[in-house]
């Protein structure tokens, strides 16, 4: 029960490191990017799993209703979210200009270029 | 009604004229808007400053919702001395833009150039005022999503990878930053800074000790820190810098090198001092013991590696990595006398590697390039420019009357004080290192002749030297009258101080 009840926080976690491994250890630029994504998808989980209270209605206003979910959170990671999607098609759009110019998305040959260069 | 709304004008200012200039399309109209902004957010900064000098921390509530619900704008020394560096340097940069960015960017991009610089500009003066941790977070991405377009929209195609790798850094970077205040509003219930603080110090009425002393508290300034770091390119997280500064459009380094790496580091006091009120970082975590040997190494290495640079540029960003690592050392110090070297160094590295990389600039439009072995005898055809570089080159080493001189004495008093005689062996170790390499730059600009049958060259327009000329004096005027800046950055940090043991 324990466990079940951090269910959200393991999520968190594993997706988290998943996301980071595949950051670093990718060589190809987009994949750099999904692993960066999925790093960043899971801090907003984990805002998300804070804002929830047991038995906790959606937050808006209704007569014998006592507690609520905390929608700060939701509302913070809105903004995140937001900042997240646009870093990803920068990140992206970099990406196609790489490839306009060295016609490779792999770090190791675009790399072997500079060094010739 | 200016007067009252000048904290909110510094930033919004720009970010409303970002758009603008975009609609104007065309390349000179945006840069007249741009340089417009600019200098009202410096006329601003410094009425603000001298405000805050009188009447102590300014305080402004957005769309008047009171903190802690609403978002705070608090405006301390600390803040208002970065803010008046990061407006000075644009204000300085923007006129020298003008010709360097016809010369090294394409004419369709001069807008959207515009647009992204003041974008940048805003999420950074953003940083400098805001009280509210969240706020910070959107400021930061604000300022570094446009640093990652703004560097990559040159024409050189390295720019493009050393954007892309800096975007990656970037991002894990603020989404650390993220992290750590998503577990500190978990602890507290507050996003305010000052309102963190007080939390996170009150006992609690179950009697269980505050909470700063919880795991759970330990973790985010953890993170935090680590994030921050990144951001400020401490070493070893400086692997996105040198390329970065290095392929960067010449206006772009100049900008970046003296603002954004200065408000990183704002960043990181924000986090140690303001929003954690008892300044645990310090005693919870073994910040002191990671951090000045962390800036020391870093200072060491890299003046190193920039010996061996063979692109002045490069040598440069290097240099701004081992500049960041003596900002680190004040800091980890954790005493006053350390924050307020630290401080002053902050000023004083912004106007000598504005001067050098702004010189650098003028070099590149006359010359197109930046390595060094191009490069021999330039400085003698270009007598003003080697001028300014030769003066910022001083002031880097720490010659006597220039700016730098001044902070890494301050330093050196500072280590010296709490008896590191290590610390301050290797700090004068790293100086003579960069008497090498900066030696290296004044002896092939003016030594060397330049190759028979060179074209002759010209010294650069009027409106690059200029601004150049300006920032230069600045590293004389902060080396001799230096009375003033250090007494500012003495004060911010005494104030920062004062919040952690009230």
């Amino acid at each position: 029960m324990e466990f079940l009840g951090y269910i959200n926080y393991w999520v968190f976690i594993v997706l988290m490191m998943s996301g980071f491994y595949l950051f670093l250890s990718a060589r190809n630029l987009v994949k750099k990017i999904i692993g960066l994504n999925l790093f960043q998808t899971s801090v907003f989980i984990y805002y998300i799993s804070t804002g929830k209270l047991r038995d906790g209605s959606v937050p808006i206003q209704t007569e014998g209703i006592e507690s609520y979910s905390n929608p700060l959170p939701h509302v913070l990671i809105l903004t995140a979210i937001v900042v997240g999607v646009a870093s990803t098609a920068l990140g992206l759009s970099l990406i196609l200009r790489i490839k306009d110019d060295y016609g490779s998305i792999e770090e190791d040959e675009i790399d072997a270029q500079d060094v010739l260069s | 009604m200016i007067a009252e709304h000048a904290i909110i004008l510094v930033v919004v200012l720009p970010l409303l004229v970002a758009p603008l200039c975009v609609l104007l399309g065309r390349g000179t109209l945006a840069w007249g808007a741009a340089t417009l902004a600019v200098w009202s957010s410096f006329g601003l900064a410094l009425h603000l400053l001298g405000r805050v000098l009188e009447e102590g921390v300014l305080r402004y509530q957005l769309g008047g919702w009171a903190p802690p619900v609403g978002i705070e704008y608090r405006l301390d020394l600390a803040g208002a001395l970065v803010m008046t560096i990061v407006t000075a340097i644009g204000a300085v940069v923007l006129p020298y833009s003008f010709a360097s960015v016809r010369r090294e960017i394409d004419e369709h991009r001069h807008a959207w150039f515009y647009a992204c610089l003041l974008l940048c500009f805003a999420g950074l003066l953003g940083i400098t005022v805001t009280g509210d941790a969240f706020n910070l977070f959107v400021s930061l991405e604000i300022s570094s999503l446009a640093t990652y377009v703004l560097v990559s929209i040159g024409r050189d195609r390295r720019a493009l990878t050393a954007a892309f790798r800096y975007l990656l850094l970037g991002t894990v970077g603020a989404t650390f930053y993220l992290i750590g205040v998503g577990f500190l509003y978990q602890m507290t219930g507050t996003l305010n800074m000052e309102d963190m603080a007080r939390i996170l110090t009150e006992a609690r009425p179950d009697g269980l000790g505050p909470v700063h002393s919880t795991k759970t508290v330990r973790a985010a300034l953890a993170f935090l820190t680590v994030g921050t770091f990144l951001k400020i390119a401490l070493f070893p997280l400086h692997v996105w810098l040198p390329n970065v500064y290095a392929y960067a459009p010449s206006v772009v380094s100049a900008f970046l090198s003296a603002t954004a790496t200065k408000v990183a580091i704002l960043v990181l006091l924000r986090v140690f001092y303001t929003v954690d009120g008892k300044a645990t970082p310090f005693d919870a975590l073994p910040i002191a013991d990671t951090m000045v040997p962390l800036a020391i190494v870093g200072a060491l290495v890299a003046s190193f590696v920039a010996i061996y640079q063979r692109d002045v540029k490069r040598l440069l960003a290097y240099s701004s990595i081992a500049q960041v690592g003596y900002m680190a050392i004040g800091i980890g110090l954790a005493t006053q006398a350390g924050l307020a070297a630290s401080l002053l160094h902050m000023i004083n590295h912004a106007i000598m590697k504005g001067t050098l990389f702004l010189a650098v600039g003028c070099i590149v439009y006359r010359v197109g390039q930046t390595r060094l072995e191009g490069l021999r005898g330039v400085g003698r055809e270009m007598p003003l420019t080697s001028t300014a570089l030769v003066l910022g080159g001083l002031s880097l080493i720490g010659v006597p009357l220039t700016a730098g001189f001044v902070s890494k004495w301050a330093l050196l008093q500072a280590v010296l004080a709490d008896s590191h005689w290590i610390v301050a062996a290797l700090i004068l170790l790293s100086s003579l290192l960069s008497i090498l390499y900066v030696g290296q730059v004044i002896h092939v600009l003016l030594l060397r002749k330049r190759p028979p049958g060179a074209a002759p060259i010209q010294e650069a327009p009027l409106w690059m030297v200029l601004p150049t000329l300006v920032l230069a004096i600045g590293n004389l005027w902060f080396g001799i009258a230096s009375d003033q800046a250090a007494e500012v950055s003495r004060q911010a940090a005494e104030f920062l101080i004062r919040e952690v043991a009230p």
